[in-house]
């Protein structure tokens, strides 16, 4: 079941565009804000608020990297693995994320604190390499910084 | 010391608002137009004004709003594209996150050029710091009265939101930015009919960079002649280019349009780090065919670029140097690729994957000299006219240099049966 206030949101965005639907992207992301995942059950709601069918609502879900289908932990983090950062070197910080959560890609840690994520240049390869935990973004950043920037997270 | 127009009042770290933006001239250029200009006169303006779109392809942004019919009824809209997540491109941050009411009134102008009615910033998930500057700024610019109603006491009506994206590099390219934006999956329309025409909801359409949209108040302020004079080469203004990679000091800057590659990996990259040799670079972030060591001379500008084999596409370097592998160089952006292929046509979908298998199995150790001629072959069946859009051939890019340049790498890792590099994992 939505909350009546992510109802509410959602349905002031149905006011902002022409046709139901096109409001799918912004109820996905209304619905992930609080739960940190979109659940079947979820997308079944969703679909029934915009008129869709929820395969269709899963559709669109699925498309996009940054909508999650699956629990995540209390704190996403993003590693950038593209160029910049490949080249200089990010495959150490990979190494001691791994090492220190103990998780590979995809993969929650056991008290429920990390998701660790490889993701697309996060737009900032002047300072690479770089991640973003949640809303917070790291530059130029050495493996010896790692682990305390995770402590600044419950 | 050069003209910088578009980032020369940032300072490191700060964001020009509403008032320092004023007080730097802003808004004069929306005042301008407002008082002395028909909407045809903008578009001519910055027609010849001969503005290339800054967001890869190049563009005469003039050109494409004179495409925009100018009678009938019903919504019209500019999209400005802020997704930049082409790997290794940084210039549209520095944009959004210093002065993000030179876009707004870029925009402001723009739609009015066009009668747009509704108008968007389409910006990328990850850019947090930049979403919470625009939506600070778009009320400023609601509460002064450029946006809304009767802007200036002009008869015109201009709504502008904000929409963040949930992450997909497809989101960039604007057909598809379109359909993301009506709440569907980031694939591609067929054009035409082109956007121009009928775009979001069906309705004209105009999508443009933040770079291209930040130069409309300067061009309406100081004219063709000034825009062109700020260049070096017959493509006019100025252009934020970026290096990264191992140079010491990697960063952007505003420079005239066609400074050269040497220019800007010694004089403002500071020449690569100790130890480390240049072999050659992406010109404009990840979809752009490689240049080397005889290639320092070529000015940076559309047409030079072009002509060297490659495109400027967003103007940000990637340097590869001599410690790292060109093929896991290679590699790794053939990764990129096959993962954010929207997996609407057959070539790209599964031609993406299998290129990139075969560099990883040269980097293993596992490749034959029948995989070379796998990888040769993909680059035509991926490359242009193949595909339903860019993503593809943009991926044959570097690869196809690659295979070009640095054959004998490749060749390497067939006979040696290693990565002869062998410092990077994957
Ligand atoms: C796969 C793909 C991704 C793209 N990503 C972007 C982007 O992030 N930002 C951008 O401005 N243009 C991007 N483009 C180019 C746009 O399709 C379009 O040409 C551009 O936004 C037009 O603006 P301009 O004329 O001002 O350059 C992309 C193109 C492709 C094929
Ligand atoms: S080329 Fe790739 S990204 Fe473009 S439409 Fe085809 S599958 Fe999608
Ligand atoms: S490649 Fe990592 S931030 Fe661009």
């Amino acid at each position: 079941m939505l909350t009546a206030t992510e109802i509410s949101r959602i349905e002031h965005e149905l006011q902002q565009v022409p046709v139901k639907k096109a409001a799918v992207i912004e109820a996905l992301k209304i619905v992930q804000e609080q739960r940190r995942w979109v659940s079947d059950e979820n997308v079944e709601d969703i679909a029934t608020l915009l008129d869709m069918s929820a395969d269709e609502v899963d559709s669109v879900a699925t498309f996009y990297n940054l909508i999650f289908r699956r629990p995540v932990g209390r704190h996403v983090i993003l590693l950038c693995d593209s160029i910049s950062c490949w080249v200089m070197g990010y495959e150490g910080l990979r190494s001691k994320l791994m090492e220190l959560l103990q998780v590979k890609y995809g993969q929650t840690t056991q008290d429920g604190r990390f998701t660790l994520l490889p993701n697309a240049c996060l737009g900032c390869c002047d300072r690479a390499p770089a991640l973003m935990v949640d809303n917070d973004l790291y530059r130029d950043l050495k493996v010896d910084e790692i682990e305390s920037i995770l402590m600044k997270y419950e | 010391m050069t003209e910088a127009p578009l980032t020369g009042h940032i300072k490191d770290g700060e964001t020009l608002d509403l008032r320092a933006y004023e007080a730097i001239g802003g808004y004069q250029a929306l005042r301008k137009v407002m008082q002395e200009m028909t909407p045809q006169e903008v578009t001519a303006l910055v027609k010849e004004s001969n503005l290339r779109g800054r967001g890869g392809a190049g563009f005469s942004t003039g050109m494409k709003w004179s495409f925009v019919p100018m009678d009938g009824k019903g919504p019209k809209y500019l999209i400005c594209n802020a997704d930049e997540m082409e790997p290794g491109t940084f210039k549209d941050r520095w944009l959004l996150e210093g002065n993000p009411h030179q876009l707004i009134e870029g925009m402001i102008i723009s739609a009015y050029a066009i009668q747009a009615d509704i108008s968007f910033v389409f910006m990328r998930w990850a850019y947090k710091e930049a979403a919470a500057i625009m939506r600070k700024a778009l009320s400023e610019a609601y509460a002064a009265g450029y946006l809304g109603s009767n802007i200036l006491g002009k008869d015109y009506h201009l709504e502008m939101h904000l929409h963040t994206g949930v992450g997909r590099y497809m989101c960039g390219e604007e057909t598809a930015l379109l359909n993301s934006l009506e709440g569907k999956r980031a694939t591609p329309r067929a054009k035409p009919p082109f956007p121009q025409i009928s775009g979001l909801f069906g309705r004209p359409t105009i999508v443009n960079n933040v770079e291209t949209l930040s130069f409309i108040p300067h061009i309406m302020n100081k004219g063709v002649a000034w825009f062109q004079s700020l260049s070096r080469t017959g493509d006019g203004g100025t252009k934020i280019y970026g290096v990264s990679g191992r140079v010491n000091k990697p960063g952007a800057w505003e420079l005239p349009m066609g400074v050269t590659v040497r220019e800007l990996l010694e004089e403002y990259a500071g020449g690569m780090q100790n130890g480390y040799g240049f072999r050659g670079a992406l010109p404009g972030g990840a979809s752009t065919d490689f240049l080397t060591t005889e290639h320092l001379d070529v000015p940076m500008d559309f047409t030079a670029i072009a002509a060297a084999g490659s495109r400027l596409g967003t103007g940000t370097m990637v340097v590869l140097d001599d410690h790292t592998c060109p093929v896991g160089f290679v590699h790794n952006l053939e990764h990129f690729f096959a993962q954010e292929s929207c997996g609407f046509c057959t070539p790209c979908r599964e031609g993406l994957p299998w290129t990139e298998k075969i560099l990883y199995a040269l980097e293993q150790g596992h490749g034959t000299t029948a995989d070379l001629e796998q990888l040769d072959l993909h680059t035509r069946w991926l490359g242009p006219g193949n595909t339903f859009c860019a993503l593809a051939p943009g991926a044959m890019e570097p690869l196809q240099s690659a295979l070009k340049y640095f054959r004998e790498d490749f060749e390497r890792h067939v006979h040696e049966k290693k990565c002869p590099y062998g410092n990077h994992s994957h």
